[in-house]
């Protein structure tokens, strides 16, 4: 090895040819990494972060052509390299681990095959020694039982755990350099925080560099020692990760944090700020600042009219930021929560109860002897959302969140109990059954921005539509509704035009709004509308809800994984595991001690891009068990971290009332209480 | 219907700019086919034979069924019958041209017929599942499970052979094909959420069916017709060289190679030139399926 850092990437130019036209997609970039080093990308989705990745082990593509500068690895060349020398470089010096793991895993090898394959290519090791190597890389990464592990299909593991044999396989020959891309992004919360302290530890005692890509800051602080922000295929900021977080100098990095809710913080405290319009092509480049478009402090001329150079911070050296204002921009501070305003107004009477609902499934029999024990998916479940607030649900996936959305919304009936909106049971009726005036009562947005709007029909035809089924409107007497309605949610009434293939992910959740809005519900349902979708854009239709609930008195129900979000949007929060309401109450109480168990776990677990608390405190361990196989007493207890013994696994645990906050646990609550800390301290001071 | 009705108003002001529109699209459309060669080799192909068919009556050198007993005693291509002329001294060219119409009418219509009938079995299997599935499905099988050429010739047969009754055929047995690309495509829409938004503004399984469904499975469809016209031209010759294809006298390609392959050895040309008109127009719509599926997928 020659001194100097381990990778060296200089003025690295990057092209796709695409039918427009050849588009720049990375105009130049540098940036070193020292051995042993974790480097963090940053940046909104079409930033072209994965592309660096990609282009330092040459996995471009037939459209993607390195252009220009350099890419030094160990000392070596590699924009010039031949493929046999790529070869060797490949899963042998650089690993890569990729978002999603059943892409990376061979579903009809065992893992334990996949895990001795590299070093038996790679360095000639005999079978039985890798297999020992194997063994010892699945303890590594915390793998329970890793000679059973090592038999198994990648489908018989669970999401978190096909992550960690990914990580395992990277890891396993010993690689100087470990790109990493969005590897926890499809992952669940606590599972996610156990993968990003595992990578911290195995990084600690492995020596290999990281060059970690994500959109998640939280994740990042957890992990990195340096940040790099990228914007438009540029490095907009680099540096130490506290400077980053504590002192960003550039506007785009500022953008980040202030549009990424916190657990400290809610809508009447601090509320969030979007960056303003959205990635611009990379066909279309102006000689300045690419970032110039958005920015809020642009100065037309000195921003636009030529490149902008990187310069170093002043007082720190080792802090670099590409904007010609950064030293004239005020010192910035972290959105903060200490003027709590506390929200006036009395209870309001419930507009949905959800009372005693249970839902099971009859699953398809297997073969002719299959068993055919229905699976569970909520139980007993009570809840309510008073009219003109925000009931939120949180969970991990696979808790029923989404199933109660479902039979909210008629797409399912319930098993058992039932649902009344405003004051009319619904929860036996399915969609087709209820009346017009039902329908129109409850709308729903839907997770997946690309599977919303038919992708055959425009925006307006969309909107049209639901204006003439719902509201009765006239066909030729639409264009003035969809007009209004696509104002509403901020978009451009020549939107209606359009098909939803030339929209971004959020103008194509905002048009789902609007069809959602058609009717003039009283109650909207969002099943995840803003997980698919980057921080920036997430703040942005975050914003926008909590605007139409002022402006119309809509009733939210708001499913979601991700607690920031919820803390930030919610007035009322139910926290599910396994189907069941672990704990429910106004989001103050839900968010401050005593917690239940899993609701600390799921708290502790958030990733906070704040160095200063980036620990997860409570790891879970175990799987969340299936829904066909329930414990008999409380759901939490395989995973609790605060089991107190049998009386959790034989009996279900008795819901404790502290005013109207519920929590479900064996534990009483004061003994909670001074077992837990607080995991969200409001912030008092801005720094 | 009213729907695309609605949906023009709202996405234009006057109609004439949304013929504008209209219009560019298709252009655009035909630059796209432009860019991949198969696809142009075999519109080529395709419009060559139309414009062949359409102008018959102006270009053919001699009516289809005029006997030349000049030509009988020197059958070969010459300089009055280029492609030489049959055993009854009919002209060859003139037999090919006007014997490409029926195909070119017959072979298109009984594609469509299979897709409408197709479509709409494969929408309901999709959508419905259970026990509507189930009945669709096997009866699927069961017309498949028949060797198809058995099939026509019973069927044909007894009904005598015209030309609807060849459509009705060549529908009937291609339908379940289509029927189960469809299905398979419905069950995986079926679960979009554009469909879930569409129950709950309580459209009718018809309209989710036709309106929402539908229109997103038409890639793989149209890819799928282009090549099923191909094969009916095929069977359509196929039938024709039974003897159970049109009714003579009129120019069938089919029918011209079985009244002279028996004379292959002395005259080829006689069943060499139409052979040569079949697989021409069935390369072209194959490679124009080609096309389109490359320039879909590329999408």
């Amino acid at each position: 090895m020659t001194d100097g850092p381990l990778l060296d990437v200089r003025d690295l130019r990057i092209a796709y040819t695409t039918r427009a036209g050849e588009a720049v997609v990375v105009p130049g970039v540098s940036f070193q990494l020292n051995a042993g080093e974790a480097l963090g990308l940053v940046g909104e989705s079409g930033c072209g972060k994965s592309t660096v990745a990609l282009s330092i082990v040459r996995y471009l593509g037939r459209a993607g052509r390195i252009t220009g500068g350099s890419i030094r690895f160990e000392g070596r060349e590699l924009t010039t390299l031949d493929e046999t020398g790529l070869r060797a470089i490949r899963g042998r010096r650089i690993a890569m681990v990729y978002q999603d793991p059943m892409a990376s895993l061979n579903p009809v090898m065992t893992v334990g095959h996949q895990l001795m394959e590299a070093p038996m290519t790679h360095e000639g090791v005999s079978a039985s020694a890798a297999r020992a190597r194997a063994l010892a890389m699945l303890a590594e990464v915390k793998l329970a039982d890793p000679a059973a592990v090592m038999d198994r299909y990648p489908h018989q593991l669970s999401g978190g755990q096909q992550q960690r044999i990914v990580i395992a396989m990277a890891l396993i020959t010993g690689p100087a350099l470990l790109i990493m891309d969005e590897p926890t992004t499809g992952l669940d919360v606590t599972v996610e925080a156990a993968v990003l302290d595992l990578v911290r530890e195995l990084r600690s005692r492995h020596h290999s560099a990281i060059l970690f890509i994500s959109h998640n800051l939280g994740s990042v602080v957890r992990v990195c020692d340096r940040v790099a922000v990228m914007y438009r295929g540029e490095l907009v900021e680099d540096g130490p990760v506290r400077r980053i977080f504590t002192n960003p100098r550039h506007p785009y990095t500022r953008g980040l944090l202030d549009c990424l809710p916190t657990l400290g913080s809610d809508k009447r405290q601090a509320p969030l700020v979007p960056i303003a319009g959205q990635v611009e092509s990379a066909l279309i480049r102006s000689p300045g600042c690419g970032f110039a478009g958005r920015c809020a402090h642009v100065e037309i001329g000195r921003c636009t009219s030529r490149p902008i150079p990187s310069a170093t911070v002043r007082e720190e050296p080792d802090h670099h930021v590409a904007c010609v204002r950064a030293d004239e921009l005020a010192r910035w501070t972290r959105r903060s929560g200490a003027d709590i305003a506390h929200e006036a107004g009395g209870p309001r009477e419930p507009m949905v109860v959800i009372h005693h609902l249970t839902k099971t499934y009859e699953p398809r029999r297997r073969g002719f002897r299959g068993s055919r024990a229905p699976v569970r998916a909520v139980f007993d479940v009570d809840l309510a959302a008073a009219r003109g607030r925000t009931l939120a649900i949180v969970g991990e996936s696979g808790c029923g969140k989404s199933t109660i959305a479902k039979v909210l919304s008629g797409l399912e009936v319930a098993t058992a109990g039932g649902v009344t909106l405003d004051g009319v049971e619904v929860g036996a009726l399915a969609v087709d059954a209820r009346s017009p005036a039902l329908k129109r009562k409850l709308q729903m947005v839907f997770q997946n921005p690309d599977s919303t709007l038919n992708p055959s029909h425009t925006v307006g035809y969309a909107i049209g539509r639901a204006l003439r089924r719902l509201q009765g409107r006239a066909p030729g007497d639409l264009t003035g509704g969809v007009a209004r309605l696509l104002e509403v949610v901020k978009l451009s009434p020549a939107m209606a035009a359009r098909k939803p293939r030339h929209l971004s992910g959020g103008e194509k959740q905002r048009a789902a709004i609007a069809r959602a809005l058609a009717s003039d519900p009283d109650v909207i349902v969002a099943d995840e509308p803003v997980s698919a979708l980057d921080v920036s854009v997430q703040a942005a239709i975050v914003n926008l809800l909590t605007e139409i609930q002022a402006a119309h008195g809509t009733t939210l129900v708001f499913i979601s994984h991700d607690l920031a979000v919820v803390r930030y949007l919610a007035d009322t929060v139910a926290v599910m595991y396994l189907g069941t309401v672990a704990e429910l109450g106004p989001v103050e109480r839900v968010f401050t001690p005593p917690y239940h168990p899993y609701t600390e776990a799921l708290l502790s677990a958030v990733p906070v891009p704040d160095p200063d608390r980036a620990v997860a405190r409570i790891l879970l361990e175990g799987r969340v068990p299936s829904a066909g196989e329930i414990p008999p007493g409380c759901p939490f207890a395989t995973r609790c971290p605060r089991r107190i013994g049998a009386i959790c696994d034989e009996t279900p645990p008795p819901v404790q009332r502290f005013g109207d906050h519920r929590i479900a646990c064996h534990i009483p609550g004061d003994e909670l209480r001074r077992l837990q800390t607080d995991l969200v301290e409001p912030r008092t001071t801005g720094r | 219907m009213s729907t695309p009705i609605a949906a023009g108003t709202l996405s234009a002001s006057s109609p004439a700019a949304s013929r504008g529109r209209t219009l560019r699209r298709w252009r655009r459309r035909i630059a796209l086919l432009g860019e991949s060669t198969p696809a142009t080799v075999g519109i080529v192909l395709i419009l060559a034979w139309v414009a062949l068919a359409l102008l018959a009556p102006l270009i053919a050198p001699y009516p289809p069924n005029a006997n030349d007993m000049a030509a009988l005693a020197h059958t070969t291509p010459s300089r009055a019958h280029w492609l030489g002329a049959d055993h009854l001294g009919r002209d060859i060219l003139s037999r090919i041209l006007w014997g490409a119409r029926p195909v070119l009418v017959i072979a298109p219509l009984a594609v469509l017929g299979a897709a409408v009938l197709g479509s709409l079995l494969g929408l309901a299997a999709g959508y419905y599942g259970r026990w509507i599935d189930l009945v669709i499905t096997r009866a699927c099988d069961i017309v498949l499970s028949f060797p198809v050429i058995i099939l026509y010739m019973i069927i044909l047969a007894h009904f005598g052979s015209s030309a609807w009754n060849i459509i009705g055929v060549l529908t009937l047995t291609k339908a379940p094909i289509i029927a189960r690309i469809v299905r398979g495509m419905t069950l995986d829409l079926r679960e979009r959420e554009y469909v879930a938004a569409a129950k709950m503004r309580g459209e009718s399984a018809l309209y989710i069916m036709l309106v929402e469904i539908l229109p997103n499975a038409r890639g793989p469809l149209v890819v799928d017709m282009c090549l099923r016209t191909g094969y009916n031209v095929i069977i359509i010759g196929a039938l024709g060289f039974l003897g159970i294809g049109l009714p003579p006298p009129d120019p069938d390609w089919g029918g011209m190679v079985k009244d002279t392959y028996g004379m292959m050895m002395v005259w080829p040309h006689m069943a060499l030139f139409p052979c040569a008109a079949i697989s021409s127009l069935v390369v072209g719509f194959n490679l124009l399926a080609v096309g389109l599926r490359e320039l879909g997928l590329r999408d």
